[in-house]
């Protein structure tokens, strides 16, 4: 056998393993989520256990049982089940942090709908795109964020047969219903039909650097690297306190949120308040954390709030710390190592790939700034790179690099949560593979020892926060106000947050750059895009080109970092 | 320096307002949760803690933030520590 063949055979016995960890439905019956990660715990007689401990803004805490999440969940799917929605319907969430969001991401999962998560801070621009292009059957929401967000444009919507708020009593709000009223009168035991482990699961929105944004969508089968990753690259287990700090709107939120550490039996913690050092620690310290998974930009707020805050919490529980979202500073890591006395322990993946794909991992010393090794089973290269920066395609061949070189991060295709198409756009998904690799969009280096280290995008997608911000999308949102002629959006460089959406604006003849002019436009940002908007914004009447019109995104920002301008590939390697 | 209460309350909302133009502060009250009304986001609000500070001088700690909530906390703040 040759080594690539070796190496392959490795992986694919990898997962075989893996799946041996899970139960399958019952009488052989396939592969379903939300049995994994709810009912299976109660048949094995630990319904009792805690599963979630949702902790609310004034530090009340309500624990939701096993016993208790599959009898809501089941609850949800026979209410699915009640309102006509057929298997493979998408199911949206609304959410903020909570039991809703559980109860209506697993009861969709039993019932063999599909479950696509937005993100709360979303204007009413991102949330209508995303809903007509998953062409949302059912969506699940608050009262307020429907009447501020939904309601306004529920006529743009005619495939969004049902909203169920979760706080509203039966005929509060006209066009919805009470999803407490629904849950009241549903059966809460459920049997879960046969799943196929390929049937569509979970459907999460990423952006790119062009077009609308990408419906990339999982299969059941995904809960195999799920719960695989979180014990490999999390050190999760069964007696395991688990917090997640993600938001639910993000596919850490719910593969790592939700998934993961429900298959493992843990105790999952949900805080629903606003993030704030002081009340971060004191939920390390009261709720006995043993595992967190948190982001880079909160580790740096913490870091701004001083260590001295620290003084007088017990974070001895505390066992595992790992970040996802962006490359995690030096500085941070060491900040982490004195502050918590431990490791944080970086790791890699992105909504394509559905699960952690490269990481550090417990019990080998960290290098500060790399992000790890690939996982068991996952099979990583960097691929050379043409002038016009993608990857280099020689008669379907590409070539990997050795040590030290910088191209792009791909992936040998079949790991279990790797996404199976691009919603509605087969041929942008087909594109992401090329010569027997998916391409990953990320610039990294592997060193000598075979460590991965991030370089930067590939492409013009903007990081903020560790959310991905396609700048198609906000430039397009600003070219609807009636002063604006085009739009050039980039991420600028943020001590906090990675980078920031900053605009650069031309506007129409007739138009004067007035101060009051830019904050309307701010203004307008926002009440579109939400917390995808531009947090700075400047006019500039010469926006860069190419020959064929399109703005040069990369030009923008060289010039924002002060770089030469005839200087991009310095910019790849600054990014 | 010293700041009255109608100073401070200027800077609130000149704060608010650079980071949310269109912001009606006077609309939602003083008592409101700024946070909440505003939709503003954690790193709106770092923006935001750090635009009080630059405008007055008054260094601003962690352990303030609770009191930054409303307009009212906001304007007390400033005040007691400005004099």
């Amino acid at each position: 056998m040759t080594a690539v063949g070796q190496v392959r055979a490795t992986s694919t016995e990898a997962w075989a393993a893996a799946r041996r960890l899970l139960d399958g439905l019952p009488d052989g019956r396939g592969l379903n989520i939300a049995h994994e990660a709810v009912d299976r715990h109660v048949l094995h007689g630990d319904g009792v256990r805690t599963a979630l401990r949702v902790i609310a803004p004034d530090g009340g805490l309500t624990e939701v049982s096993y016993a208790e999440l599959a009898g809501l969940t089941s609850a949800f799917a026979h209410a699915l089940d009640g309102l006509g929605v057929a298997p493979g319907e998408v199911v949206f969430s609304l959410l903020g942090r909570g039991v809703d969001t559980y109860v209506t991401a697993l009861g969709t999962l039993k019932h063999t709908s599909v479950f696509s998560p937005l993100f709360t801070a979303f204007g009413p621009e991102p949330i209508r795109q995303r809903l007509t292009l998953g062409h949302g059957r059912v969506l699940v929401t608050t009262t307020g964020l429907y009447r501020r967000r939904v309601e306004p444009m529920r006529e743009e919507l005619p495939e969004l047969a049902h909203v169920l708020l979760v706080d509203a009593a039966p005929g509060e709000v006209a066009g919805t219903l009470s999803l407490p009223e629904l849950l009241a009168r549903s059966e809460r035991t459920y049997d879960i039909p046969a799943t196929d482990p390929e049937t569509p699961a979970l459907l999460h929105f990423t952006s790119g650097t062009t077009g609308t944004p990408k419906g990339a969508l999982h299969v059941h089968e995904a809960v195999v690297a799920h719960h695989a990753t979180a014990s490999y690259a999390l050190g999760l287990g069964r007696d395991d306190v688990f917090w997640c700090t993600a938001d639910p709107g993000w596919v850490t939120g719910t593969s790592y949120g939700i998934v993961a550490p429900l298959t493992h039996g843990s105790t999952v913690v949900c805080d629903s308040g606003e993030f704030a050092p002081r009340r971060w620690y004191s939920i390390l310290q009261d709720q006995h954390v043993t595992v967190w998974y948190t982001a880079p930009t909160a580790l740096r707020m913490l870091m701004r709030a001083g260590a001295g805050l620290l003084e007088g919490y017990d974070l001895s529980a505390l066992r595992h710390i790992a970040s996802v979202g962006e490359p995690l500073n030096p500085e941070v890591v060491e900040w982490g190592q004195e502050t918590f006395h431990r490791p944080v322990l970086d790791n890699w993946w992105q909504t394509e790939t559905g699960a952690i794909m490269i990481s550090n991992r417990a019990d080998v010393p960290v290098r500060p700034g790399s992000m790890g090794m690939p996982i068991p089973g996952v099979e990583a290269g960097v691929l050379a790179r043409g002038e016009d920066g993608r990857v280099l395609v020689d008669d379907c061949e590409v070539a990997e690099l050795g040590p030290g070189g910088t191209g792009e991060l791909a992936l040998r295709p079949g790991w279990p949560s790797m996404f199976r198409t691009y919603l509605g756009e087969q041929e942008r998904y087909e594109r992401c593979f090329v010569g027997g690799w998916y391409l990953t969009g990320d610039l990294v280096r592997r060193d000598e020892d075979g460590w991965f280290w991030f370089v930067g995008r590939g492409d013009d997608v903007i990081k903020s926060a560790g959310h991905l911000i396609g700048p198609f999308e906000v430039e397009s949102a600003l070219m609807e106000h009636p002063a604006v002629a085009e739009a050039g959006v980039i991420g600028k460089p943020d001590p906090v947050a990675g980078e920031v959406v900053k605009a650069f604006v031309t506007l129409k003849d007739g138009y004067e750059p007035t101060e009051e002019l830019r904050l309307e436009l701010v203004a307008f940002g926002r009440r579109r895009l939400g917390s995808v908007a531009p947090r700075e914004l400047v006019f500039d009447p010469h926006l860069p080109h190419t020959r064929s019109g399109k703005v040069m995104r990369r030009l923008l920002k060289a010039r924002e970092l002060g770089l030469p301008e005839g200087d991009l590939s310095t910019l790849e390697r600054e990014s | 320096m010293t700041i009255t209460r109608e100073q401070a309350r200027d800077v609130v909302e000149r704060a608010v307002r650079r980071i949310v133009p269109d912001a009606d502060v006077a609309s939602v009250g003083d008592d409101a949760d700024l946070r909440a009304a505003f939709e503003l986001d954690s790193l709106d609000f770092l923006s935001f803690v750090e635009l009080l500070a630059t405008e007055t001088g008054v260094r601003i700690d962690e352990d303030d933030y609770p009191e930054l909530t409303t307009a009212t906390g906001c304007t007390d703040l400033l005040v007691r520590r400005a004099g």
